[in-house]
């Protein structure tokens, strides 16, 4: 068997690479040059709000060379994840940025478009029927929450971008994809083993966030074998080492050696890690165990309504010294006043010197700050309830009389005017559970278009 | 008895999902490494003293020796990006692992 080359970027669509990297992989000649652009990092807004977490001029600076370079040496793309969430706007808003690069550079080609948005009453009746599987804990949805989400996506496996890559298309952009598989679907299709290449693309997604010096702006190779696949470094300054490679397999995982994904469960047990003279590394022994029925892990965010959020500091040491007790009076006073109003609402305050980060989580006993950061935090069902609401709070605290004060003009030091500022609509994730897919093929909707005039 | 800053030479958190946070503990060296997993010396009882919580909320601890490294699961307070919440990466949430002080 032939190697099978894969050339990665970079970690995420739109944080960058440098050309010198991208040209050295391209030399290789590559089969297949292949980006993720998505994660459930940035938390729930992102795909609730149908936005991208990523900037656009950086994801078309990405883009303008993966495709160029792609459609001139006829070499396959494949784009998981578009737009970050992967639902419909994500995906459209990605697609509306190629077609600006095939318009600029003068190129035309086909492209397959595969969606994971899943039909809310699809959902609704799998729960019905018992086919939804809860993760970590999370309580299962109410079909009113389920419609709440404005987009619900599944992470799609290799099966939906293989058939498009079998239609002979020149891209593949898809939707919320299981990571691993813009980089996999290719050489699983020519007959490479499936737990090779998806451990192989697990690692390289990141591109070379897994060599050392780590970087997730930094282009890598993936080659893989009949029964083994090699990490290549493209950066002089980066390579891979048997530590950083297996360093690698607990980034943001909470099993390092089982790894569940779409169909099945890499199995790492067995792995070997080997330095090669070259200065990359080699890696065998990945196993997949299939899981029976086939399951693809649903996302959505639900609307919790508005927020409204206040920065402020404080240098006093009188107010540092009781501030809890200062902001549960406030936060009395302030619940008083709105109880007769009928404004509902939730007020938080971040503390930043004392709990900002960790919040409850936080047990260290600590010595006093000489500073504080209090950053308001108000949630309430429209955003003008939280303007209220925040403001109050903000005059509340700017001219309480706590215990002990002696600064009498006020207790707040605001860095800027206007001292409040509108978050618009705030999400929650509602739907991270996983759906039995008999058909893994059938719930992702699929199109072929034309990008740049007539071939 | 050695703090665990001088034997890892990674200490870090981040979320594994929007509902659990992932803590690693990459050693410095081998021999260390399997020391701390002969001894278990870091353990569910261990992790939970450090972060002043019940033993339940500590899922797991898995010892991983491809890279000398310990993981450890355990349950985020608020769903990431929730309201209230304070760390929508997660990736904040180590510092009270720089305290264990280890019998190696």
């Amino acid at each position: 068997m032939k190697p099978f080359k894969v050339l990665s970027p970079t970690a995420i669509l739109g944080y960058g690479f440098p050309e010198a990297s991208f040209l050295k992989g391209m030399e290789e000649k590559p089969d297949l040059i292949a980006v993720d652009a998505g994660s459930t990092d940035p938390g729930p807004y992102y795909l609730g709000s149908g936005k991208s977490f990523t900037d656009r001029v950086g994801v078309k600076r990405d883009l303008r060379y993966m495709i160029t370079y792609g459609i001139k040496n006829k070499i396959p793309v494949v784009i998981g994840s578009a737009g970050g969430s992967g639902a419909r706007p994500h995906v459209e808003w990605c697609r509306q940025i190629i077609e600006e690069i095939a318009l600029e550079e003068k190129l035309s080609f086909r492209m397959g478009i595969a969606y994971a948005d899943i039909e809310k009453s699809v959902v609704i009746k799998a729960i019905d029927a018992g086919q939804v599987t809860p993760l970590d804990d999370l309580p299962m949805p109410t079909p009113e929450e389920v419609n709440s989400c404005p987009y619900v996506v599944a992470q799609m496996g290799i099966e939906p971008i293989q058939a498009l890559l079998t239609e002979g298309v020149d891209v593949v952009l898809a939707g919320r994809a299981y990571d691993p598989v813009c980089f996999s679907a290719l050489p699983i299709m020519k007959g490479y083993d499936v737990a090779l290449a998806t451990h192989m693309g697990k690692i390289i997604e990141c591109a070379a966030i897994a060599a050392t010096p780590g970087s997730g702006a930094d282009a890598v190779l993936g080659i893989l074998y009949e029964d083994y696949f090699v990490l290549k470094a493209l950066n002089p300054i980066r390579k891979f080492t048997e530590l950083s490679a297996a360093a690698h397999s607990l980034y943001e995982k909470s099993d390092p050696y089982h790894l569940p994904g779409p169909g099945g469960t890499l199995d790492l047990s067995n792995v070997t890690f080997t330095e090669l003279a070259t200065g990359e590394v080699e890696v065998r022994g990945t196993t997949i165990t299939p899981t029976n029925p086939y399951r693809i892990k649903l996302e959505g965010s639900s609307p919790v309504g508005f927020r409204t959020i206040s920065i402020a500091g404080t240098h006093d040491p009188i107010m540092i010294a009781s501030l809890d007790n200062i902001l549960t009076e406030v936060k009395a006073r302030v619940d008083d006043l709105l109880s007769k109003e009928n404004v509902e609402a939730r007020v938080y305050f971040h503390v930043y010197g004392k709990h900002g980060v960790m919040g409850d989580l936080e047990k260290g006993n600590y010595p006093d700050p000489h500073e504080a950061g209090i950053l308001i935090e108000v949630l309430a069902p429209t955003q003008e309830a939280a303007d209220t609401v925040c403001s109050i709070t903000r005059s509340t605290l700017l001219h309480y009389g706590y215990e002990g004060r002696i600064a009498t003009a006020g207790n707040l030091a605001f860095p800027f005017s206007p001292s409040d500022i509108r978050m618009g609509q705030c999400f929650q994730f509602t739907l991270y559970h996983l759906m039995d897919a008999p058909d893994p093929s059938a719930p992702f909707n699929r199109e072929i278009v034309t990008i740049g005039g007539a071939i | 008895m050695k703090n665990l800053r001088e034997i890892a030479r990674v200490i870090r958190s981040k979320n594994s999902s929007p509902m659990k946070l992932t803590l690693d503990i990459i050693f410095k060296d081998r021999p260390t490494f399997e020391e701390v997993k002969k001894k278990n010396l870091i353990s569910k009882a261990v992790i939970a003293k450090a972060y002043q919580l019940p033993e339940s909320q500590i899922e797991k601890v898995i010892y991983f020796d491809p890279a000398l490294a310990v993981k450890i699961g355990m349950n985020r307070l608020t769903r990431s990006g929730s309201p209230g919440d304070t760390d929508v990466y997660g990736a904040q949430q180590h510092a009270p692992l720089l305290g264990i002080e280890l019998d190696v």
